[in-house]
């Protein structure tokens, strides 16, 4: 890596940074805004609320709470929770649910984009022709149908028609439970991901370059895996990046469904009981998960694309 | 003049394209003739047929576009393998005459042949293509080096150092300094003269006997025209390539053709030596087209145009396609296309201005003061 490349990745970090900074700081605001509190215990009275909120710091002014909040996650302390697991560290919370939620995202990206590329080539390779039809149909039914109707009907199918997979999360056998979720979450990238392909690479087929290429005298294949798969896919970078944040966090009620243990269950229940450092702690994680992902696809799409590859290509 | 080999000869050449509104025809009964080593134009305005034609002679018509009837009879010289070595290394890639045997010399109507037959055989290989806009016909995420070789290494299965070193000499061939450096550079770290002669350097990496450029020079700058140009003609003149010029440039068809066919609404209308066309022309639209050339001396008038617009090519064309247009159109072009009418026996006509009982009718008298003016200063 050169100088240049250097400079703008520490740019780019300096401005996440900044980012991060405003999220936490407006998301802060806005749960002290939030009506209702952790401790909504009725049988609880005023005084012994009062006394809770000074336990933990609670009563004093909200810019001071953000400032402690603040200081204390630079250190790498995230708070503890009010309301799930009283007083365990939201680190020891959040923690362990994180690799499961990563890897349902990171099996359905895989998943929905290696299917997705293959239809979207298939399609467009066979443009008006009944498999183009085919994929289109399918992709249209993927985009418009949420993947929790495509987690039920596949539930129903496979967990209680013919009860091959289990129908809840069952943390003893993690991969044959996690392949509901993991098909049901990819529909939607399959249907996007072919969508978009099918288009690159409809408006690569014709283009002058592989008029060109095919004025060489080579072959159909050779063209159509040296020339046009490789320009059409470059432009996939870009669509990939936003699909793998949103189904990270979009996992949500696909998790809730099958009841598996991952962020998406525990930050709904933490909006549901009011437990502030939860949800900051998870929104933070989600934030920090989406601007590396678009750090590393621009740093990738500069390594893979010629034309923008950052700081070398002196123009002459 | 010796009587050249006819390496490429088109009889009757029709060719439709389906599409959602009907039946387009592209071209309607070519007729063109190529001699080793000559340069011919084929000029015409957009729509007239002159690319689908040579994209015929390629192969690559569109998947929509049919060939109904016509020939493309294609005369090469078919070597084998250590023969084309033998070639490349004693005479830079140049068939001298008499080297080829007999059986060597085959004749094939592309019309006729597979897709596979043209693609491993003609395309690339023998008959090969110099596009319009350089900008554009690069891959632009593959190295120089490599798009180059491409061809070679397709068609004779060459061991890649070999490609690589033919490559290197082929750009300097084409006039690319840093020949070495610039392999490994993608396209868009060129400049728009330098990717064309890239282009060009593609094109003639399998030594092919046939070059068609499809207006290889609109897409660039004048100055840079005129290099690209000469470099085609001094390429052509080492290689003994012969070259089919598609173009609605008239000044590069001055500049470079030995005979040139005039093409409108899917047909030939006018075909001649470059002289003939220039100083001699019979059909109303070369008229038309020469009219409207700009001149130095007729700066600040108006440029003069074609009234009205090419036929619809998805209707059936009655009688001579240009009529509609032509000023001097005689009742019986509404009717009967005009055949071919013999001039010389290199200038033809499809005019029936031409026809021996026609009325007399003279070429405006501006563009004929104007073609006297230069045929005086061209001293023909």
């Amino acid at each position: 890596m050169d100088k240049s490349t250097i400079k703008y990745i520490l740019k780019r970090l300096l401005i996440a940074a900044a980012t991060l900074f405003v999220i936490v700081f407006v998301l802060f605001m806005i749960l002290k805004l939030m009506p209702g509190t952790p401790f909504n215990d009725e049988k609880l009275t005023e005084a012994q609320k009062a006394a809770i909120y000074a336990a933990y710091g609670l009563d004093k002014p909200e810019l001071e709470q953000f400032y402690i909040y603040i200081t204390n996650m630079l250190k790498g302390d995230f708070g503890i929770s009010y309301a799930i697991q009283r007083n365990m560290s939201v680190a020891g919370l959040v923690a362990p649910r994180i690799g499961i939620s990563f890897s349902l995202g990171i099996g359905a990206t895989l998943i929905g984009t290696i299917i997705g590329i293959l239809l979207g080539i298939a399609a467009a390779l066979n443009r008006n022709t009944i498999w183009d039809s085919i994929a289109t149909i399918f992709a249209v039914i993927g985009v418009s149908i949420p993947s929790f109707v495509f987690c039920l009907l596949l539930l129903i199918a496979f967990g209680v028609k013919w009860p091959v997979l289990p129908v809840l999360y069952n943390a003893s056998d993690p991969i044959r439970s996690s392949i509901i979720p993991m098909v049901a979450l990819s529909m939607g990238v399959i249907a996007n991901v072919a969508r978009f392909t099918r288009s690159e690479m409809i408006e690569v087929l014709g283009s002058e370059y592989i008029q060109l290429a095919e004025a060489k005298g080579i072959s159909y294949k050779h063209l159509i895996l040296h020339h046009a798969i490789r320009n059409c896919l470059i432009p996939m970078i870009t669509v990939l990046g936003p699909i793998i944040v949103g189904l990270m966090t979009g996992s949500m009620v696909i998790e809730k469904i099958c009841g598996i243990p991952g962020l998406g269950s525990l930050l709904v229940k933490a909006i549901e009981v009011r437990d502030y450092n939860v949800i900051l702690a998870v929104s933070f994680l989600y934030s920090v998960m989406y601007i590396v992902v678009m750090l590393v696809i621009d740093i990738l799409y500069g390594i893979i694309d010629p034309r923008i590859r950052l700081g070398k290509g002196d123009r002459s | 003049m010796t009587k050249k080999k006819k390496i490429l000869k088109i009889r009757d050449l029709d060719i439709s394209f389906k599409t959602d509104n009907g039946e387009v025809k592209a071209v309607r009964g070519v007729d063109l003739d190529l001699h080793e080593g000559e340069t011919i134009a084929i000029v015409g305005e957009s729509g007239s047929g002159k690319s689908v034609t040579t994209k015929a002679v390629m192969g690559i018509l569109a998947s929509n576009g049919v060939i109904n009837k016509g020939s493309i009879e294609f005369t090469y010289t078919d070597l084998s393998k250590e023969r084309i070595a033998e070639v490349t290394q004693k005479y830079d890639g140049v068939i001298p005459e008499g080297y080829a045997k007999e059986e060597e010399i085959k004749t094939v109507d592309i019309t006729q042949q597979s897709k596979k037959f043209i693609q491993s055989e003609i395309r690339g290989r023998r008959i090969a293509m110099v596009f319009q806009d350089p900008m554009t016909s690069l891959d632009p995420t593959m190295t120089i080096g490599k798009q180059v070789m491409e061809a070679m290494l397709f068609h004779y299965k060459i061991p890649k150092k070999e490609a690589y070193a033919r490559a290197v000499q082929l750009l300097e061939l084409v006039g690319i300094t840093d020949a070495e450096k610039r392999m490994k550079n993608y396209p868009h770290q060129l400049s728009g003269g330098m990717r064309q002669r890239i282009v060009i350097a593609i094109a003639l990496s399998c030594d092919p006997e046939i070059l068609i450029c499809d207006e290889p020079t609109t897409a660039l700058d004048v100055t840079i025209q005129a290099k690209i140009l000469e470099l085609i003609k001094d390429i052509q003149k080492k290689k003994n390539l012969s070259v089919i010029y598609i173009t609605h440039d008239l000044g590069v068809v001055a500049k470079v053709a030995d005979f040139v066919n005039v093409m409108y609404a899917g047909r030939i209308i006018e075909k001649g030596s470059v002289n003939e066309i220039f100083y001699g022309p019979r059909h109303p639209y070369t008229w038309g087209l020469l009219a409207s050339l700009p001149d130095v001396d007729t700066a600040g008038d108006e440029l003069y145009t074609i009234p009205g617009t090419p036929p619809n090519l998805l209707k059936e064309i009655k009688g001579d396609a240009f009529a509609p247009r032509n000023p001097f159109a005689l009742k019986i072009d509404e009717k009967i296309a005009p055949p071919m009418f013999e001039i010389t026996p290199t200038h033809h006509v499809a005019s029936w201005l031409a026809a021996p009982n026609a009325p007399k009718v003279e070429m405006p008298q501006d563009l004929k003061a104007r073609i006297e003016k230069n045929r005086k200063e061209a001293n023909w």
